[in-house]
């Protein structure tokens, strides 16, 4: 059954055993305006006002919601910057930003974030190219309305010179709990580095990412069409892919795997309090052991829409008050065993 | 004019900041610039990531402030976009290309876009990518022997060159 109002990261995609989901941001700035850095706030409404006024006059506009982020409550904007909607840098922004966010929040436009526009698009799983395309129509879109800054030598002109030409972050959430294990993500982020390419943890600190969940992206936007980043992008990936799945198929000989993997679902199911990082190791066993098949009856669905709505400034945001981290690990713990128990 | 702080000397530094929005402009003499710092932009530089960028657009301070060239757009002097690493506006690309360019090749090995280009954009740019194009394509077709879809891929190169010169005269 299909739910209206389910949210794009409750389903998995293609590779989802490894591939948790896709992003594509392309940056645009208007032309003949300061960066925002350089507006004062009246101007940078004006630029939202734009923003605004072009998505209503697309057939598409009642499918998004516009959010002017000065009424934003600071835990409902720290709850989008853990699901990915906005960047850190934004939730700090307030007044003179706006968001214009797709009802299932597969696609969210920051307005006044480095650059007047932020075009970003989330699906499921591996799927690039269908990412790219719906970025690319939102792009032509809004660049029929207002003009976007554009030069024939350097492509898109944006703040930072290290998005020119075509301002797009193409980037895939991986979950690589084998590879993590094996302490082979350092080298792998040395060679991809050399491809043009970045690999980073997502949650957590960078030294230390929870949940082996890292993020890989391309690095060069000038030069290379976004085809060709594209292209670069799957290929590394899917070398990837393949590297993780065979190391899976090799700690499953070891005993103490399959172990551990049925001992992380026993604290998920029963614990009555919960820290984030505790559960981040937990699922991160549990989500490799519904991918290899150990674990039955549970979807990677349910499991990547807990690890959404567990981090804690969602939790907050869910239950509508702020929460002392004991609390908070309380009331994690009841959601996850609720959740894990009646799909289970 | 004399310098606006000690009223003495002619004032030969141009100052202009633009701050939240606000700009502000002022006149010194070549002393009192030198006594605010004002030539010694680069002399103390720490380790954020302004800096870091910033240290991208290494170029040798061969000049002082007094000729400094402001973006029109914004306002912003090469000065400025090089210590923090960001540009003020679309313009300062085209008032500073030669100088940011050593910069972005450093970034991105490349200086040339080669990707999207929007439909406002000049005719003329988007026939050349179309032509870089199919002669890619042209040379894959040789590559794998299929003579008719070369024929036809040449004929398509022929007319949009054809039309270029055209163009031109």
């Amino acid at each position: 059954m299909k739910n209206k109002n389910a949210k794009w990261y409750q389903l998995s995609g293609a590779e989802g055993d490894v591939v948790i989901s896709t992003r594509v941001r392309l940056a645009r700035n208007l032309s003949g305006v300061p960066f925002p850095a350089s507006l004062n706030q009246e101007r940078r409404l004006e630029v939202a006002k734009k923003a605004r006024e072009a998505l209503k006059s697309s057939k598409e506009a009642d499918e998004f919601d516009f959010l002017d982020m000065a009424n934003i409550e600071p835990r409902d904007a720290l709850s989008m910057v853990e699901r990915h909607l906005i960047s850190p840098e934004f939730a700090k922004r307030g007044k003179g930003s706006a968001l214009l966010l797709k009802k299932d929040e597969s696609v969210s436009i920051m307005i006044n974030e480095e650059d007047h526009f932020r075009i970003q698009v989330m699906r499921p799983g591996l799927d690039l190219d269908k990412a790219y395309e719906i970025a690319d129509e939102i792009d032509d879109l809004f660049d029929e309305q207002v003009k976007f800054a554009f030069d024939d030598r350097l492509g898109y002109l944006t703040q930072c010179p290290t998005n020119l030409g075509t301002g797009m972050r193409a980037s895939l959430m991986l979950h690589l709990p084998a590879l993590h294990e094996r302490g082979a993500i350092q080298q792998l982020a040395n060679t991809v580095s050399k491809l043009g390419l970045t690999i980073r943890g997502i949650y957590g600190e960078g030294s230390k990412p929870e949940g082996a969940i890292y993020q890989l992206s391309n690095q060069v936007t000038l030069g290379i069409s976004e085809q060709a980043a594209i292209e670069n992008l799957k290929g590394i990936a899917a070398q990837i892919i393949r590297e993780e799945r065979a190391a899976r198929e090799q700690l499953c000989r070891n005993p103490q795997f399959e172990d551990m993997v049925w001992r992380s679902l026993g604290l998920l199911q029963t614990a009555r309090m919960m820290s984030c990082d505790e559960f981040m190791t937990l699922i991160s066993n549990l989500r490799i052991g519904v991918a290899m098949g150990i674990i039955p009856g549970i979807s990677l669905d349910t499991i990547g829409e807990l690890i959404n709505d567990a981090q804690p400034q969602t939790l907050m945001a869910t239950a509508r008050r702020d929460m002392e981290p004991s609390e908070r690990d309380v009331e994690r713990a009841k959601m996850v065993r609720t959740r894990l128990t009646s799909n289970g | 004019m004399l310098c606006q702080n000690c009223g003495k000397n002619i004032a030969t530094t141009f100052i202009k900041k633009t701050i939240n929005g606000e700009t502000t402009q002022t006149h010194l003499c070549s002393e009192c610039a030198e006594k605010q710092g004002y030539n010694s932009m680069f002399s103390n530089i720490g380790f954020d990531i302004g800096d870091f960028w910033g240290s991208l657009f290494a170029e040798p301070m061969k000049k002082g402030l007094t000729d400094v060239v402001r973006c029109e757009g914004c306002g912003h002097s090469f000065g400025e976009i090089a210590e923090s690493g960001r540009a003020g506006c679309p313009s300062c690309y085209t008032t500073f290309y030669d100088r940011l360019l050593p910069s972005i090749q450093r970034i991105h090995g490349k200086t040339a876009h080669t990707g999207k280009v929007p439909s406002g954009a000049g005719e003329g740019l988007k026939k050349e990518r179309e032509l870089e194009r199919l002669r890619s394509e042209l040379a894959k077709c040789i590559e794998a022997q299929q003579y008719e879809k070369c024929a036809e891929l040449r004929d398509r190169i022929r007319e949009l060159e054809k039309g270029e010169k055209g163009n031109e005269k």
